[in-house]
């Protein structure tokens, strides 16, 4: 692909008409609620695009999410507009490999210094100086300070690269951390997901590309635009958690029913995301449509918020080694206070006073 | 730490340690109560009074007859508050799943527009009470601080059980925290004030009946 | 009063507090009903009456002492300890504005028994030396003489030839191995001496065998009223010893209220061992009769008739069929007032308030309510069966300025007593002779 062609060219190429585009774009921007007027600037300023460089870097991560990209059953226009890019550097995807990679990706840091697109998906091991990921000699936490260094922008692909992930759960023995744990110096959005929806990554890209900026973020830096709705506000089956209509088991007459699944596990409520909207497979479903509970996946801290099958509304707490240990630490004070009690009771019964009728003549004379 | 990692450890460490309070706390005081003990009754009874007192834990719940005309904001005030707290604890899904993780049993719910009914009924008649706590003279000479704390760590997890479900004034997530966290804050607090009439109030009125009782008279 | 003195009262409120204590003071929420059932708060206003509050000071003493959180509290200084001021404080409370009716402990929502707590906080009162000038005299009387009011046995001997001479019957003194010994109130000996001549009428005509004590003819209990369980033992300790000593099977307690609940139920537990005897009210006496066909009566009274439940005869004592199955033998124009029976209001002089000289303008304020249940049912005569209340009764209704009469019930049973044919005969044959 040449780098002078424009994205349009490209798109021409592959037998996207004008058309198609300007429809991709206005649906883009109806997504991510950009005012009137949005989608013919996109069109212009996307159709013109030069390719930036974009650098994809790829730490502690199970690759998944780049799968939810690239993964479907015929060219997607969002896989197109991520081909269209200048993707300098995509471990999984690209060609090369070894030294030559990575000569090519120094390159194109140094050509585009100060432009390029960092995308990252992954945590970031930290602990034992970052041994736990390296690539080509380095630990993942070097390549990451580096690279960030001339990046107009990094966009924290998946829940791993936004929160830590699944690496961050608990004991976390690789002292894995999200990229806005080390870096503080550069815009940064958090596109979570376990993985991401893929026209959310496409959607941010789409957007930055346009106005040069990343879209407004909620105060864990996602995109508003995506991730400002829990599951919850969304969800086709909320007339069933209001009616109380629940699913116990994922095979009762109640699951048949497509009731709420909030008794299975589901972490709608708190999970913020676009699943319930956007969907999954170009629309096709979602985990709560296919019968399976929310997992919060997009979540900070999700793998250690509880049982995925157990309600919000139950404790996580071990309770009954505590609730035992309790009563009967209850049980010991309780006796040890109790024993004092009768102590003063006997006490008090040696101490009694005898009231005489001597006594109530005389209680001025009382001493 | 985020919201939703708050919220985690709002549901474990922090319930951990509120119910570990109140288990210690309630065994404690019952024990205190129950260690001082009672002399027996040597004078002769007129039957035995365990009947009267099982009957009394019950038949008191009646008002006194002129009672009720004479304050009726105590009674369907205090019954409504009573009823609907209870209702909503019980009856409420989210709840029968938490129980569920607990004890392993569960039971039908309501549906949740009822329960929202219910809620905003006995926070109405929870108000209600505190104002005629502070403008009726002979409340208003009984009450202390106890009284007021125990009005507030009650009325908590009602008033903020019901936003929950409506995300009015916080998002779901930081309104289920402060839920939980008001549960804690009354499970901490119980065993230290007169909450803990809860279960004590059995014993009294079985005592009232049984004492009565032995006499003859049915209280 | 004295440092001393005040360790005696904190001293007793703690032995007095028990089980049944704690769980009240921890059940009780402030919900302030008791001051709506009692008649000190109902007809005056004032919040200071509401019964829970007259426990302050012992509440006090059980947090502090048999709390965890109290003790601790105590100890770090936080919580103050019981004052001589506020005994001061509390003791028309607990001694002129309640007379142990026992309202409140029917009312509490919780179940609190808040009478019982009140006779408790009084031994704590009267060891600290809190308790009512009137009181005090009336229980050193007690203790000297034998009578709060000062009643010898001079005095019931004397009763004892009037009533003789008035019925013309022997009463019986001293009689080893009577079935019934019957003791008295100062009261009824004073005031009410037809009382002693009604029983020896139907005692007759029933055929039970029965006699005085010259040892023990006071049944009243200051020590009980005032709240010192050594004295009131030391009263009981006499009616035992009398009825030991005649070897008696039963007791009769009289028309008294605090009398019958003195020695039926605090009795043994004050001398520390059941009776050989059997304590039995004159009404559950009388009663027995009834069902027996041993008292029967002729006649009726035609005035409007009421009764007024003498507290701890029937509240507080179980005695809740007996007076009306018995005074629906002679009345034909029987009426219930507003809340009768169990539920009935208290004359407003018991439990030592009639005999406390300060507390007369309270009682006589209070009595307000009787007046109105009076008034609502228009009673023309009312009926009770208790000295005490009748003597109050006729002082609040004279205040009032109430033309009711008031009378005792086992007087109105003898009124209409039907006398066998036996006795006429003899009269008759005693008349021919004479």
């Amino acid at each position: 692909m040449s780098e002078k062609d424009t994205l349009l060219d490209n798109l021409g190429r592959h037998g996207i008409s004008r058309r198609g585009f300007l429809k991709f774009c206005a649906s883009m921007a109806s997504m991510m609620a950009l005012p009137p007027g949005a989608a013919t600037v996109m069109a212009e300023t996307l159709g013109k695009a030069r390719r930036p460089s974009v650098i994809y870097l790829s730490f502690q991560e199970c690759t998944g999410c780049l799968e939810s990209l690239t993964r479907s059953f015929s060219p997607t226009l969002e896989s197109l507009i991520f081909n269209a890019i200048s993707l300098d550097y995509q471990e999984t995807l690209q060609a090369a490999a070894g030294t030559a990679a990575e000569a090519a990706r120094e390159q194109a840091m140094k050509d585009n210094y100060g432009k390029y697109l960092l995308m990252v998906d992954g945590s970031i091991p930290t602990r034992d100086g970052g041994v736990y990921s390296t690539a080509a000699g380095k630990t993942n936490l070097e390549t990451l300070e580096d690279a960030a260094k001339g990046a107009a922008a990094i966009i924290a692909v998946g829940t791993c690269a936004a929160f830590g992930g699944i690496p961050y759960a608990k004991p976390n023995p690789t002292g894995a951390v999200p990229v806005s744990d080390l870096i503080h110096d550069k815009p940064i959005i958090n596109v979570s997901g376990c993985p991401p929806i893929p026209a959310v990554i496409t959607g941010v890209l789409a957007h930055y590309l346009t106005f040069g900026a990343l879209p407004e973020l909620d105060s864990n830096r996602r995109p508003l635009a995506f991730y400002g709705d829990t599951i919850h506000d969304r969800c086709y089956r909320r007339p069933f958690y209001d009616q109380g209509k629940f699913a116990k088991t994922f095979d009762d007459a109640g699951a048949r029913q497509g009731w709420c699944l909030y008794e299975l596990g589901c972490k709608g409520p708190t999970t913020h995301n676009a699943c319930a909207t956007t969907k999954w497979n170009q629309g096709t479903s979602f985990p709560i449509e296919s019968g399976h509970p929310c997992l919060g996946c997009s979540e900070p801290g999700f793998w250690d918020a509880g049982n995925f099958y157990s309600a919000l509304s139950t404790t996580t707490a071990p309770l009954g080694a505590w609730s035992g240990a309790a009563i009967a630490a209850g049980a010991a004070i309780g006796l040890a206070a109790g024993a004092a009690s009768r102590h003063t009771q006997k006490e008090a019964k040696q101490a009694h006073h005898v009231v005489t009728a001597e006594e109530l003549k005389n209680k001025e004379e009382q001493s | 730490m985020t919201v939703n990692e708050i919220l985690t450890w709002v549901r474990g460490p922090a319930m951990q340690f509120a119910l570990v309070i109140f288990f210690l706390g309630v065994v404690v005081r019952i024990l205190e109560m129950w260690l001082l003990g009672r002399t027996p009754d040597l004078s002769l009874a007129r039957r035995s009074g365990f009947i009267p007192g099982l009957r009394t834990v019950f038949h008191r719940s009646i008002p006194a007859p002129g009672l009720l005309q004479r304050q009726p904001l105590v009674y369907l005030g205090g019954y409504t508050f009573h009823l609907g707290f209870f209702i909503s604890l019980i009856f409420f899904a989210p709840h029968i799943q938490l129980f569920y993780g607990v004890w392993g049993i569960r039971w039908p719910g309501l549906p949740a527009y009822l329960i929202d009914f219910v809620a905003v009924v006995s926070i109405a008649a929870l108000v209600a009470l505190l104002v005629h706590r502070f403008v009726n003279p002979v409340r208003r000479y009984l009450s202390n601080g106890g009284d007021y704390l125990a009005w507030l760590v009650t009325f908590l997890p009602l008033f903020t059980g019901y936003l929950v479900a409506h995300e009015s004034v916080l998002p779901y997530a930081q309104m289920l925290t402060l839920h939980i966290l008001s549960v804690e804050l009354l499970l901490i607090v119980l065993p230290f004030t007169k909450l803990t009439h809860s279960f004590t109030l059995f014993l009294s009125r079985w005592y009232n009946g049984a004492m009565a009782g032995r006499k003859g008279v049915a209280s | 009063m004295s440092a001393k003195a005040l360790e005696h009262g904190i001293n007793a409120f703690v032995e007095q507090i028990d089980r049944p204590v704690a769980s009240f003071f921890n059940s009780c929420v402030h919900c302030g009903m008791c001051a709506d059932a009692c008649l000190f708060y109902t007809e005056t206003g004032d919040p200071k009456y509401t019964p829970i509050h007259k426990l302050e000071p012992m509440r006090k003493v059980w947090k502090q002492k048999f709390t965890f959180w109290g003790k601790l509290m105590y100890k770090l200084g936080l919580s103050k300890p019981v004052t001589e001021a506020e005994l001061e404080e509390w003791e028309p409370l607990v001694y002129d504005s309640c007379t142990l009716c026992g309202r409140c402990s029917l009312v509490c929502p919780v179940g609190n028994d808040i009478t019982y707590m009140i006779r408790k906080a009084r031994e704590g009162m009267v060891a600290a030396g809190h308790a009512p000038d009137g009181l005090k005299g009336a229980t050193i009387r007690a203790v000297e003489i034998g009578s709060p009011m000062g009643v010898t046995w001079k005095t019931v001997q004397a009763q004892i030839k009037h009533t003789q001479e008035n019925t013309g019957l022997q009463i019986p003194v001293d009689q080893k191995g009577a079935d019934y010994m019957v003791i008295m109130s100062s009261m009824e000996i004073v005031n009410f001496p037809e009382y002693l001549g009604s029983l020896a009428r139907i005692f007759k005509e029933a055929g039970i065998s029965w006699t005085i004590c010259s040892d023990a003819t006071e049944a009243t209990n200051s020590g009980i009223q005032i709240g010192s369980s050594d004295i009131a033992a030391q009263l009981v300790q006499r009616i035992v010893d009398g009825a030991e000593k005649l070897g008696v099977k039963y007791v009769i307690s009289p028309e008294c209220g605090h009398a019958y609940t003195a020695i039926r139920w605090e009795g043994p537990n004050l001398i520390g061992r059941p009776y050989p005897f059997e304590v039995i009210h004159i009404l559950e006496l009388l009663d027995q009769l009834r069902e027996q066909g041993r008292l029967r009566t002729e006649g009726t009274e035609t005035a409007r008739m009421s009764f007024h439940d003498p507290c701890q005869l029937v509240r507080r004592g179980g005695l809740v069929e007996q007076p009306r199955r018995l005074l629906k033998m002679v009345a034909s124009n029987y009426v219930d007032m507003p809340d009768p029976g169990i539920w009935n209001w208290c004359c407003g002089g018991g439990g030592g308030v009639s005999a406390n000289d300060r507390a007369d303008a309270l009682q006589l304020r209070v009595f307000s309510r009787k007046k109105s249940q009076l008034d609502t049912a228009r009673v023309e005569t009312l009926v009770t069966c208790c000295a005490n209340c009748r003597i109050v009764l006729e002082d609040g209704l004279e205040h009032y300025q109430m033309a009711i009469p008031v009378v005792g019930l086992t007087e109105t049973l003898a009124k209409h007593l039907v006398t066998t044919p036996q006795e006429t005969a003899k009269t008759e044959t005693e008349q021919g002779e004479g």
